[in-house]
């Protein structure tokens, strides 16, 4: 079954917004999903006839939300079916996650003479955390390499786990759009005797997520690159894990004693939830996920590789040598993300021309500069789509980089 | 697009295809690195500053059209003048581009030449500081020398 894509359009407000009288054409989807009514409506319904502060309070409305709340938890457990709902933390981003893995985990594991590993296809919230811990500390960060083609070279992969404590990697580049043999990761770390941390924040929103398959020990993404709001974030992790785990943030709902002299933690997740947490917008993720899971996540996958194909025809026909873009090209290894140099115009002028054409994608370093510097840019352009996504927007894109070439 | 030609006239597009000044200057010239992490655009100034004058400059680096064509425009309005002149020009531009305020210290009258150009970058807010990117490291420049 194909996606029906109008249909889907239609449960996208933002979609039918226009600008100068004309319709969008939305390619940032890599940097922030559009939402869709019933994402938004079930928070506008909560805040109206069901908000409540949750855990602390005993009157009915609060255990009403705080069900509301722990059922958004057990939704967003079976999405990536985790062991159980205590393994899902609710973080502010994924960026927070990962900075609660480094901090927590990470500060209590890593110590002069340790590694880890990392990609050089990381985005900056799966580096600096690292490095700022590693300064701290002085443990060693090695790097995995790239081949030519934008994948990872894991042919000294062993070598670079030999003595690792960890490897951190992303399951999808936001700027390559490469997939990540994460299976193969997980697999190569925990042989090495390393725990296997995975930035999910671009594939868990595309494809099918699984962690007990992936073999991950952490997976880390955002909901609202997931047609959920912003202000929420997930770090799953394994049970025993988190168990072990010293607390990250410290206040109230993550304790369950205080006293003068001490304080002892409270139970799986809580422990990590440390003051008033997003209650709304983690509403509104559930109710992402009830839409994902509508939508099918197997049917939005093929959907963007039909959209990759089609966008990635379209852009070759019309253009040539003058397009280069950057990552793989079989469309089975890579997301509905283009990074691309047109001629040898910057990509800011590119993105500020199709601007004129309501043509939206993002220029810059897309918070990965060590990557950037591979690519030898310092910037590129970036389209990306999602399951809303139509051959409308790509023709948009195309056509409107004629007139760059017009202008420069 | 009449909005685009505000923004990309052509004496900016002359300047980004064909830059004036670019390239380095050997010390004891001093090189000066300015980068805007937003967009990763990176600028090094070149100053050969004696008694008081701004002998030569050069730029290098990478970046968009507005923020090479300004820093190219900027070294052609600089050469040769006066470090106070040169001071006032880049107050001048800054109060152009509406992110300092005009305090009633720089003469308005202070010629601006190719750099008025640049007018069509304010109604493009983002695009603000590609266009002062040049003229900050050239400050921070003067900055160094003169202590
Ligand atoms: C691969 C990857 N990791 C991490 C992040 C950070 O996500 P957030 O800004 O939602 O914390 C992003 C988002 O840009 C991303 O693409």
């Amino acid at each position: 079954m194909t996606l029906d894509v109008a249909a889907l359009r239609d449960e996208f407000p933002m979609l039918s917004r226009r600008v100068g009288g004309k319709p969008i054409h939305y390619l940032d989807s890599a940097n922030s999903s559009h939402k869709p009514n019933c994402v938004i409506d079930a928070m506008s319904t909560f805040m109206r006839e069901a908000y409540s502060p949750i855990g602390r309070s005993s009157y009915a409305l609060a255990s009403e939300a705080s069900d509301a709340y722990e059922g958004a938890r057990s939704k967003v457990a079976a999405f990536i079916n985790a062991y159980s709902p205590c393994e899902v933390v609710f973080t502010k981003n994924a960026t927070e996650s990962l900075n609660l893995a480094a901090q927590s985990w990470g500060r209590a594991n890593l110590d002069k003479g340790d590694a880890i590993v990392l990609t050089h296809m990381e985005h900056h919230a799966n580096i600096v955390p690292w490095q700022m811990l590693a300064k701290e500390k002085g443990f060693e960060i090695r790097w995995v390499p790239l081949t030519p083609d934008f994948q990872l070279d894991l042919s000294s992969l062993d070598q670079l786990l030999r003595g690792a404590k960890a490897i951190s990697f992303t399951s999808m580049s936001n700027v390559l759009g490469t997939i990540n043999p994460t299976r193969e990761l997980c697999e190569a770390a925990h042989a090495a005797g390393a725990i296997a941390i995975v930035d999910g924040c671009q594939s868990v929103p595309h494809m099918t997520t699984d962690v007990r398959a992936m073999g991950a020990d952490m997976l880390a993404f955002s909901s609202h690159k997931m047609c959920g709001p912003t202000g929420v974030g997930v770090l799953w992790a394994r049970e025993a894990l988190l168990a072990a785990m010293p607390p990250f943030l410290g206040g109230g709902g993550m304790i369950s004693e205080v006293r003068l002299d001490d304080f002892t933690c409270a139970e799986l997740p809580n422990k990590f939830e440390a003051g008033t947490p997003p209650i709304v917008e983690v509403i509104g993720l559930g109710a992402a996920v009830d839409f994902l899971n509508r939508v099918g996540m197997t049917e939005i996958r093929r959907h963007e590789i039909e959209m990759t194909n089609y966008a990635y025809r379209a852009l070759t026909t019309r253009y040539g040598d003058a397009i280069t873009i950057h990552g793989p090209t079989n469309p089975e290894l890579r997301g509905a993300t283009f990074s691309f140099a047109f001629r040898d115009v910057h990509p800011h002028d590119v993105s500020q021309v199709l601007d004129q054409h309501n043509v939206y994608i993002r220029a810059g370093h897309h918070c990965a500069k060590p990557l950037m510097r591979l690519i030898g840019a310092n910037a590129t352009a970036r389209a990306s789509m999602y399951l809303y996504s139509n051959e409308s927007d790509v023709d948009a894109l195309v056509d409107a980089l004629d007139d760059v070439s017009t202008i420069f | 697009m009449s909005n685009l030609e505000d923004l990309y006239r052509e004496v900016i597009l002359d300047h980004y295809r064909s830059p004036r000044n670019k390239g380095e200057l050997p010390p004891p010239a001093t090189c000066t690195e300015g980068a805007n992490p937003l967009c990763g655009d990176e600028i090094k100034i070149f100053l050969d500053v004696a008694d008081g004058v701004v002998r030569d400059v050069r730029f290098s680096g990478h970046g968009c059209s507005i923020s090479q064509a300004s820093a190219s425009m900027m070294t052609t309005i600089v050469k040769g003048k006066p470090l106070a002149d040169v001071r006032a020009v880049a107050k001048r531009f800054k109060q152009l581009m509406t992110i300092e305020e005009n305090d009633g210290t720089t003469p308005t009258d202070i010629r601006l030449g190719d750099i008025e150009a640049l007018q069509g970058v304010v109604k493009y807010p983002v695009r603000i500081k590609c266009a002062v990117l040049g003229w900050n490291t050239l400050l921070e420049g003067l900055d160094s020398t003169s202590t």
